[in-house]
């Protein structure tokens, strides 16, 4: 039996493990859909970025090469999106799946071309490949586990207090006003979708070269859900959702201290733990916490009428 | 003459449509100059292209007398050129410092900007009698107040041309005399004005000059102490126009339809209409006056089997509903009561259906238009060339689609359908909302012709004047209630503005029919 303050401290390093590509991620979805531009695609830029993050640090025996080339990697398809929505006026939600499904199927095929291992990455040696805990060995905080926590304050201050933040929540609900002011509606919007790259690059990262080590297929396993859960949860609002993907974690941590636990004589199994946090998810999205007010004109392109 | 602004030749069209034909004009520095003409007469679009908002594809601007590009919003604002829109461009969940300061923020962080801000609006209010609170949500203020913040964002770009499209269309008499008193002081402090409007009435009381504007073409220009209302309509419309409204005094018969103690409340719990009781008698057009939303759209859906009533019940032709008893559309129809929706793209007709298929909209399964399974589309076709022969429906292509048509049109169309089946009962909802002179002045004649035939007329409508001139009995919503009766000849605009304004009023006469 381990002592009660250890237990405590491991489940909330646990949690706070798990949730760190969920509140990157958020951060990212969050400045994508205050500017009005759905993300659904957050899953596939996480993934996209695991995949070339543990490539290319695998290729190059250097984790922040590796963290590079997921930023990049992201951005990328954050470039397509915005691309989509943005300069085409596309379905940001069709955009989004498109995006979806095409990291899905180009990460396996590009590392089994690469690599020859059905689609996986070697696996990263600890030493400069991954990205390894700072401070605390057994909690796994990873420079990126404080980025993350510093990226809510930061996100927060930005949305709250800048040019860019004020102009950012006007064009989400009302982009005419914004043209109308003088203000160019899709640099802006281009702009909130890149940060929304580079931080969804970030997390992508850390699942492959910190949390693990390597890319292994469809590796994201819907966190970009969850974190687009978050975002919505949150009511689009950083502290908010910040709390929502700490929820998320502390599920996640707790259903994995719950595995083999006996409950009334019977085990539990194992897929209904793990399934607790998106059951929780449809049950509080579902109208537990209320009306969530979305950025008013979220979804739609802008178009001048001529 | 000084111009602030010159356009010169300026031409645009969007696809087939010549929006904008050669237009040259001169704007007065330090002046108020008005543009009238009627809907689709081209003056939103000569403004948005010197707003930026469109590219001409021919013409010059001059700001001061120097040619200049206006690529985009940004190029007219720098050049001095501010506009409030006719929906105004405010974000509701923002503050109105917020919303002034968007665009104009001084400094990647808001925090100096916005203090500067608050004291430059502060001088700003001081200076014109703009007063607003800077610190309230833009959604929580009255339309009047929306408005000055729209000024006050423009003001504080530092605009020394003030472009105001459409201002009044949302606004009480006394908030519109309210803007034009604002408008005289801007005046006075040296910034040119141009005001753009349909309303003869304001262009006579607020303007130094005019131009009159007229399909696409700049087709005059008075000096406004040197013009009259009947003037300028005739340029408008290119033929005399009658502005005063015939009728003769009202022969109430029965009462058709009786409405007591309405009330709905939507799911949110908001009272949307509250006790309104009312009667319609054969030979009387009833007037509803107020400020848009006040529930008159509540009451047209409830009166027309739309929606049912929370409480209260409402008498058709013997026929009683309440929330316990609803009535649909179509029985109302049945019973004789037709109506003309206020929103005629949405609910009046369908656009992609052609102009024989709206014609029998809701009546398409009368013997006359339907067999067994199908329609019987000659004479659907046959009744629809009737019906525009007798509305004056331009063009006169019954197989043409819906949408094709203009506004004016359109309504003609609706309200030939609604009126061809001789209702008992003819509720209409903004008759003439984007609709030109020369069709309104026909839609009123037939809704009086339409009350002398015996049908019970209820006209909801926010334009005062309309209400004014058609209605015997008007009746005065705020706030989902009926705050006022006035009787025709008894009413003026003043105290039907303190009503619609929701100050109470004793109700004035008129009582004595109920």
């Amino acid at each position: 039996m381990e002592d009660p303050l250890a237990l405590v401290f491991l489940t909330a390093a646990a949690t706070l493990r798990v949730a760190t590509p969920l509140i990157l991620c958020a951060m990212g979805g969050l400045f994508s859909e205050r500017s009005g531009i759905i993300d659904v695609g957050l899953e596939g830029k996480m993934l996209m970025a695991a995949f070339f993050s543990a490539a290319i640090a695998a290729v190059t025996h250097s984790a922040w090469w590796g963290v590079a080339a997921g930023i990049v990697a992201a951005e990328a398809m954050a470039l397509l999106h915005g691309l989509a929505c943005i300069t085409y006026r596309g379905n940001q939600v069709v955009s989004g799946v498109a995006l979806n499904i095409l990291a899905s199927g180009l990460t396996i095929v590009w590392g089994n071309a690469w690599f020859h291992r059905g689609g996986q990455t070697p696996a990263l040696e600890g030493q400069g490949e991954r990205l390894l805990p700072l401070f605390f060995p057994r909690a796994g905080d990873s420079i990126l586990v404080y980025l993350a926590l510093l990226a809510v304050p930061i996100t927060w201050w930005v949305i709250a207090r800048t040019r860019f933040g004020l102009r950012l929540r006007a064009v989400g609900e009302m982009p005419l006003a914004v043209d109308t002011a003088g203000i160019s509606v899709a640099w802006l919007r281009y702009r909130a979708v890149l940060l929304c790259g580079l931080l969804a690059g970030l997390a992508g990262s850390y699942i492959a070269i910190a949390q693990n080590a390597g890319f292994t297929r469809d590796m994201t396993a819907g966190q970009g859900f969850i974190a687009l859960a978050a975002v919505i949860f949150g009511k689009w609002r950083p502290f908010p959702a910040f709390g929502a993907c700490l929820m998320f974690g502390l599920l996640d941590a707790i259903a994995i201290r719950l595995q083999g636990v006996r409950v009334a004589g019977l085990e539990v199994p194992v897929q209904l733990i793990q399934a607790l946090p998106y059951l929780l998810t449809v049950f509080l999205l579902a109208g537990f916490i209320g009306r969530a007010v979305a950025p008013r004109a979220i979804g739609q392109p802008y178009e001048k009428e001529h | 003459m000084t111009a602030a602004i010159e356009l010169e030749r300026i031409d645009k069209s969007f696809g087939s449509v010549h929006a904008v034909r050669d237009v040259s004009l001169a704007i007065e520095k330090g002046a108020i100059t008005g543009i009238i003409g009627e809907n689709g007469a081209g003056k939103s679009t000569l403004m948005s292209i010197l707003y930026g908002l469109y590219h001409a594809d021919a013409g010059t601007i001059r700001v001061d007398g120097q040619p200049v590009r206006m690529e985009s919003p940004h190029d007219a604002i720098a050049h001095g050129i501010g506009m409030v829109h006719q929906h105004f461009m405010l974000i509701d969940s923002f503050t109105v410092l917020e919303n002034v300061v968007l665009g104009a923020e001084g400094g990647p962080l808001l925090a100096k900007g916005t203090a500067a801000a608050r004291s430059e609006l502060e001088r700003l209010s001081r200076d014109y009698g703009l007063t607003v609170d800077p610190d309230a949500v833009v959604a929580e203020l009255s339309v009047g107040e929306q408005q000055r913040v729209e000024i006050l964002k423009v003001l504080f770009r530092g605009a020394r041309i003030l472009i105001l499209d459409e201002p009044s269309a949302v606004l009480t008499p006394q908030e519109t005399d309210r803007l034009f008193r604002i408008l005289a002081t801007l005046k006075a402090r040296g910034v040119t004005v141009v005001l753009i409007t349909h309303k003869l009435r304001e262009i006579m009381a607020a303007t130094d000059r005019v131009y009159v504007m007229r399909q696409g073409r700049m087709v005059a220009v008075r000096a406004t102490p040197e013009t009259s209302p009947e003037e300028l309509a005739e340029l408008m419309v290119g033929r005399k126009v009658r502005l005063q409204l015939d009728k003769a005094p009202p022969h109430p018969g029965e009462v058709r339809l009786r409405a007591e103690h309405l009330g709905l409340i939507d799911r949110r719990g908001v009272r949307l209409l509250d006790d309104v009781s009312l009667e319609l008698r054969a030979g009387e057009i009833v007037g509803i006056a107020g400020v848009s939303g006040n529930g008159q759209t509540e009451l047209l859906q409830v009166l027309s089997g739309i929606r049912p009533p929370s409480r209260g019940t409402l008498t058709v032709c013997g026929r009683t509903i309440d929330a316990g008893h609803p009535g649909d559309p179509a029985e109302m129809r049945d019973l004789g009561v037709a109506h003309v929706p206020e929103d005629r793209q949405r609910q009046g007709m369908v656009a992609a259906f052609r102009a024989s298929e709206t014609a029998i909209l809701g009546y398409h399964e009368q013997p006359q238009f339907s067999r067994t399974f199908l329609l019987n589309l000659p004479a659907v076709g046959a009744y629809c060339a009737k019906l525009m022969e007798r509305f004056d429906v331009r063009p006169r292509v019954p197989g043409l689609r819906s949408s094709s048509f203009s506004g004016g049109n359109q309504q003609k169309l609706v309200l030939a359908r609604e009126m061809a089946q001789q209702p008992k009962v003819l509720l209409v909802g903004q008759p003439t909302r984007g609709v030109d002179i020369g069709a309104i002045e026909f839609i009123h004649r037939e809704l009086v012709k339409s009350r002398d035939a015996g049908c019970a007329v209820l006209v909801v409508s926010v334009e005062l004047d309309e209400i004014l001139s058609l209605a015997d009995r008007i009746l005065v919503m705020f706030a989902g209630k009926i705050v006022g009766e006035v009787t025709s000849g008894r009413a003026d605009e003043r105290t039907i503005g303190l009503m619609m304004a929701g100050a109470r009023a004793p109700a004035l006469g008129g009582a004595e029919g109920a």
